[in-house]
């Protein structure tokens, strides 16, 4: 039995008995309307934001502790306050070029409620001195598209943005701008990049990050979607309000996407810090187990970029430091799950393959080692691989991410957990990316390769039989 | 044949001028010569490095990096299935196998009458409703052969046109900034100081 509300007008949300921030109105059908963005409290938030000064409700979001939730967790806070000092202009570029394997909470945030995504665009540009704003969508997501074009074109007609927005002196175009199809573009200097009419390559970082060097070489603050739809709610209840929610280091909620061999796969709104994996594929309110009440074999953490946790691991909260600790990453909140029956190799090589294919080709190691892990890995699992071929991943995910390589303890296996980060050879995460599923569906499951392969062989023979 | 129409090019421009440097209007353009035609032409290539002030090959440069810029004609309907984990792991491939025997197609083939097109995608962003699939970007959730046989069909018999339009097309609503509203963009060039709120405020706060 699973408790816990759904929609038909939002699929795959499921609400529960938690508090929400960012998902409040999903319970209404007409949620991506102005009237009922108004009739919900609606934009009360800028106008809060607006009675204050800037520094004012830069120190509010700096205090709330709000993490960045497209992955590396930065605080926004302190980010916007990283632009030089009297450098302008300075620019505001959202990133909803979500497309981090397993991850989908931001498509919904624009789909389901576009503008609480607009007042928080207001907010940060407000507070932070930005004097334009370019709200990248991801091009496969026509509705998200539709939604967000028509809530901005209500809230120019009501005066919610562009010039002197509700009769004050703050000014702020918001463009609508859609990407066309490239996993990258994720990374904020690749979305720059792209931004500016290129091929979405990552710029070299650091020295300089987009903060100080960003979009036409201005300052230019990258913010998620999640991130900036949590600030309307901040505005309006305080900072004191949000970090009562979750822990001092992870305060607030989180939108967390579970999909896979769990009994009922959805996004759910968790309080940020405290709910652990069990809660979440376990628990009666969340997914409720696994299908056909089967065994757990491991699941991954944070998206498809995330090392593999065990079962070992369940009683983990989602927590980005006690993550990192344990070998893995919270990352874009994504988890995936796997039941005793999936074939390891290949759920490996459905991720690998993935991030192979979505390497732009400016660093090396990624272009090459990426593709090289596929083939090494796809010639495995076909029956054609040797023990030889098991090491050749390894030494290909060494090229791309030297020295020890994060994952988690086993007590089974006797595994001590290596910490989170790794070393890397390639300017963006998507080469290390390549490699993760692999070395940790290698590392854990090494039994499941090995039965896959024969002794190691020549390939051509030394000598031919006469 | 295909550079941009005349209301085209009036909606080009309109979109260029929303942003500080032209070039960046590159990929929107783009976009819009591909509702225009289908894929994108030669001709479109180089009509958008005219607007926009880039040379053909950098427009091209740009438009071959993008996995949905088509560069040669494509099927009304782009049936994209989802094969990554969470798909994969609930019988995306099947589903896959399934498309390909009922199209009579390959993944990555066009059917001769130039109705469909199928494709391997990555994530959809829609994971929990394994497997998905799109058609020109419009989603279909936890799609089992039978839904696919009625998917198709439904398109074929054009059931779905209000729903679904030609492949080119994504977003059919588009943004529009009245004149009277625009705060209007600026080449960062020409900005010198802050903006007026901040330093209204900073004011402000130094006659206090």
């Amino acid at each position: 039995m699973t408790t816990g509300t759904t929609y038909p007008h939002a699929p795959g949300f499921v609400a529960g008995d938690r508090p929400r921030i960012v998902t409040s109105r999903f319970e209404h059908a007409d949620s991506f309307t102005l009237d009922r963005y108004l009739a919900t409290d609606g934009y009360e938030g800028l106008k809060a934001t607006l009675a204050k000064t800037p520094i004012e409700m830069h120190d509010d979001v700096k205090n709330a502790t709000v993490l960045g939730r497209g992955g590396a967790g930065f605080p926004a806070g302190v980010k916007w306050g990283l632009t030089p000092q009297g450098k302008f202009p300075r620019y505001l570029v959202v990133n909803g070029d979500e497309s981090e394997p397993g991850t989908y909470k931001d498509r919904l945030l624009m789909e389901r409620d576009p503008h609480q995504l607009i007042e928080g665009c207001l907010i940060a540009c407000y507070a932070a001195g930005l004097s334009q704003c370019f709200l990248y969508i991801r091009g496969e997501m026509a509705l998200a598209q539709e939604r967000v074009a028509t809530a901005l074109n209500e809230a120019y007609a009501a005066g919610y943005v562009g010039k002197n927005i509700l009769d004050t002196d703050f000014s702020v175009d918001i463009v609508l701008h859609w990407g066309a199809g490239a996993y990258v573009v994720g990374e904020e200097t690749a979305l720059i990049e792209s931004l500016e009419g290129n091929r979405g390559m990552p710029r070299l970082k650091p020295p300089f990050f987009p903060a100080a060097i960003g979009l036409y070489g201005q300052p230019t603050i990258v913010n998620n979607v999640e991130t900036l739809s949590n600030l309307p709610w901040i505005a309006r209840n305080g900072a004191a309000a949000y970090t009562a929610i979750g822990t001092a280091a992870s305060p607030g909620t989180r939108m967390v996407a579970i999909s896979g061999h769990v009994k009922r796969p959805g996004v759910y709104e968790v309080i940020n810090g405290t709910t652990t994996f069990r809660d979440m594929i376990y628990g009666e309110d969340f997914c409720g187990g696994i299908r056909d009440d089967r065994e757990l074999k491991a699941f991954v953490p944070g998206g498809g970029s995330a090392p593999w946790f065990l079962p070992d691991q369940l009683d983990i909260p989602f927590d980005g430091r006690t993550i990192g600790a344990a070998g893995s990453m919270a990352g874009s909140g994504a988890i995936m799950v796997m039941d005793e029956t999936t074939d390891i190799p290949f759920a490996a090589l459905t991720l690998c393959r993935f991030y192979a294919a979505e390497s732009c080709g400016k660093c090396v190691p990624c272009r090459e080692g990426g593709s090289w892990l596929e083939k090494v890995l796809t010639r495995v699992i076909d029956g054609n691989g040797t023990m030889d071929d098991l090491e050749q991943l390894y030494a290909i995910g060494e090229s791309i991410c030297p020295g020890d390589f994060p994952h988690a303890s086993s007590e089974k296996l006797g595994l001590t957990a290596v910490p989170f980060p790794y070393k890397m050879t390639t300017i963006c995460f998507v080469g290390p990316s390549a490699y993760t599923p692999v070395h940790s569906a290698l590392t854990l499951f090494r039994d499941e390769f090995e039965a896959r392969v024969g002794p190691a062989r020549r390939l051509i023979p030394l000598t031919v039989a006469s | 044949m295909a550079r941009l129409t005349e209301s085209n090019v009036i909606l080009a421009k309109e979109i260029i001028g929303r942003y500080p440097k032209a070039r960046s209007a590159t990929i929107p353009l783009l976009h819009l010569a591909q509702e225009q035609d289908g894929y994108v032409t030669d001709d479109a290539i180089r009509h958008v490095g005219e607007l926009v002030g880039a040379t053909p090959a950098e427009v091209l440069g740009t438009c071959t990096f993008y996995e949905m810029f088509k560069r040669e004609p494509t099927g009304t309907y782009l049936i994209n299935i989802c094969q990554t984990m969470s798909c994969a792991l609930l019988g995306a491939d099947d589903l896959m196998h399934h498309a390909e025997q009922k199209l009579g197609i390959q993944a990555g083939q066009t059917t001769p009458d130039g109705k469909f097109t199928l494709h391997h995608a990555e994530c959809q962003a829609a994971c929990t409703e394994a497997p998905t699939l799109q058609v020109n970007y419009r989603y279909r959730f936890r799609v089992t052969n039978e839904s696919f046989d009625e998917l198709i069909d439904d398109l074929a018999a054009g059931r779905l046109d209000g729903e679904i339009p030609p492949h080119g097309t994504v977003a059919r609503v588009r943004q529009h900034i009245p004149a009277e509203r625009a705060v209007g963009a600026v080449p960062p060039e020409a900005v010198t100081g802050a903006p007026v709120w901040i330093t209204n405020a900073a004011d402000a706060e130094a006659k206090q």
